[in-house]
């Protein structure tokens, strides 16, 4: 039944007012499906992720709702959420090197996280073993403390200690950002991997990086501003966008093969609005090219083809 | 312009600098005014090493670095001061290089102090001001700012702007863009190009391919301190003949064409 999200507003709470980092957002990922979360910074890809797992105390949870596998998460609560993180919904942090108790063997707080959930750590060590070996660690790590592992090996070792308990859903925050190009390669396929082995049933890839979303995920949803802009399945996001925002973010892209001399690139003018009072209507509307009256309206999120939505008023017509 | 030739690099490392870690072996190549040399490689390959040697912030263990005839190394004083004013730097994360207690333009007004200190103010205020235009800022957003309300892109332009001012020749790009969203981050690899045609040759240190591939005139493949393919961009890209480069191109994640549909260069140890 997937993830189910309606109309999810979360606010930061600052001494000037509510920061309207998530104001709204409805999306829904099927079973099986990888999405990718693709957007500039401060755009809440990250707030929205953060939002599925534990609200910090700056954040509020002012609307919305979310419900996964059909049972709605009661994510403003931060003791009622605690019977589904980890073994419903799990998470990989962007920096695994910070995730990792650097004063323990990573085999202790392994056995400490499965005993705090109440899971026999020794009877889950088998499985443990075999999952390491699958991306391609030693079973060896266990014995080893972090700072003996070089960066893609404890990027590894964190994702498979978030999907032990084999969570409905994985939510997996600028995971490759601080990899180099064949390490990002390789820990991206792992997910693709735990994805078809069944030990994520699906997944949200939180990215900056269109390219290398593009590479594992199924379907791609771009935010912009704390709103969404448009999901459609990856090769349509990449090659038939209709956001003007998402047309412009993938022409600005470089690419293998492509110079300036021959080619020469342009950025998007401006820059996104604050969230702390965002304008009415359209918060692309200020740069996009297309701009017009009707603009200072909100354009909703709609469907304009099967699994392609959009929120603008240009993209239907 | 700048000669690199031979230059080895060798740390001490350990608890008493007892062991020792090769960061550069036996590196040359050069860099001529108006041309762009991207040196990619992936973490620990001593791209970043190499920079700092070409601004002196360290010195080769072995080899020369000379700057049109004058050898690095024995630039002392007066005469590293004058190498200072024409070559520069500009490194990855624009938001550390920032002093948060005071104004952004501070880095501005240090380097009159540093190099200029006989400029009357009125005449340094057009520099600045020329400068900030040349990097397409606004002079008036951005001078009496504090570093918390500029974005990284405007911080690393004024950076690049900074370096602009002492007229330089050469200028060292540390991963310049790879803190920048993907929107600002041409704009930046842009001005680059501007700035190129105005006769600036650029080192161009990255681990992104795509980025180095965008600019530069020459390409120089880095793997563990040592080079291993070199030559025009174009050839480097696109008729790679190191098995090293090949699984570097194929393991970069592009549009319009997935990691599935080729297949993967065997990496090589």
């Amino acid at each position: 039944m997937g993830l189910r999200v309606e109309d999810l507003r979360v606010y930061y709470r600052t001494l000037r007012g509510p920061v309207r980092a998530l104001d709204g957002v409805s999306f829904s990922v099927a079973d099986g499906e990888i999405m990718g979360v693709a957007g500039e910074s401060g755009c809440g890809k990250s707030t929205l992720g953060k939002s599925l797992i534990r609200l910090d105390g700056r954040m509020k949870h002012v609307s919305g709702t979310v419900e996964l596998d059909g049972v709605t998460l009661p994510i403003a609560n931060d003791i009622a959420m605690r019977r589904y993180r980890f073994k419903e919904i799990s998470l990989i942090p962007q920096y695994a090197m910070s995730a990792l108790n650097p004063t323990r063997k990573i085999g202790r707080l392994v056995d400490d996280l499965l005993a705090s959930r109440g899971v026999d750590p020794v009877a889950l060590r088998p499985e443990i073993e075999r999952r390491l070996t699958l991306v391609g660690l030693d079973r060896a790590v266990l014995g080893n403390y972090p700072i003996e592992l070089s960066g893609g090996m404890k990027q590894r070792t964190v994702m498979v200690l978030s999907t032990l308990l084999d969570p409905s859903l994985l939510v997996a925050d600028e995971v490759t950002s601080a990899l180099d190009v064949s390490t990002q390669r390789a820990v991206a396929e792992t997910l693709v991997g735990f994805r078809d082995r069944g030990f994520v049933t699906s997944m949200m890839v939180i990215t900056h990086d269109i390219s290398l979303v593009y590479q594992i995920a199924d379907s791609i949803m771009v935010m912009y501003a704390g709103k969404l802009a448009e999901k459609a399945p990856a090769d349509v996001v990449v090659n038939a966008p209709l956001h003007p925002y998402t047309q412009l973010l993938i022409s600005s892209l470089p690419e293998v093969g492509v110079r300036y001399s021959s080619r020469r690139l342009t950025g998007i003018p401006g820059r996104p609005p604050a969230l702390l009072n965002p304008p009415t209507g359209c918060r692309f509307r200020d740069r996009c090219p297309l701009a017009f009256d009707r603009c200072a309206e909100e354009p909703p999120f709609v469907e304009v083809a099967p699994g392609h939505q959009v929120a603008c008023w240009k993209a239907g017509s | 312009m700048l000669t690199v030739s031979g230059v080895t690099k060798v740390y001490r490392v350990g608890a008493f600098g007892g062991r020792s870690l090769t960061a550069v072996d036996d590196v040359s190549f050069s860099v001529g005014a108006g041309e762009v040399v991207s040196l990619i490689g992936e973490s620990g390959s001593g791209k970043s090493t190499i920079g700092r040697m070409v601004l002196r912030l360290a010195v080769p263990t072995s080899g020369r670095i000379t700057f049109d005839g004058a050898d690095l190394a024995s630039l002392k004083g007066r005469a590293l001061l004058g190498y200072r004013r024409r070559v520069q730097g500009v490194f990855q994360d624009p938001f550390s290089t920032y002093n948060p207690i005071f104004k952004a333009d501070r880095v501005l007004h240090m380097v009159r102090d540093g190099f200029f200190p006989s400029v009357p103010a009125a005449v340094w205020r057009t520099k600045v001001e020329e400068a900030l235009d040349g990097v397409r800022l606004d002079p008036g957003q951005v001078l009496g700012r504090y570093p918390h309300q500029l974005s990284g892109g405007q911080l690393q332009r004024m950076l690049i702007a900074r370096a602009l001012l002492l007229d330089i020749d050469l200028l060292v790009a540390d991963e310049v863009i790879s803190m920048l969203d993907a929107s600002t981050r041409i704009d930046v690899l842009n001005l680059l190009a501007d700035l190129k045609a105005r006769g600036l040759g650029i080192l161009f240190v990255t681990h992104d391919l795509s980025l180095g591939n965008y600019l530069s005139d020459k390409a120089v493949i880095l793997k563990r301190g040592q080079v291993v393919e070199t030559g025009p961009t174009e050839e480097v890209f696109g008729n790679p003949r190191h098995p090293y480069t090949r699984h570097l191109l194929a393991s970069v994640p592009q549009l319009h064409r997935r990691w599935s549909d080729g297949p993967l260069a065997e990496p090589v140890n």
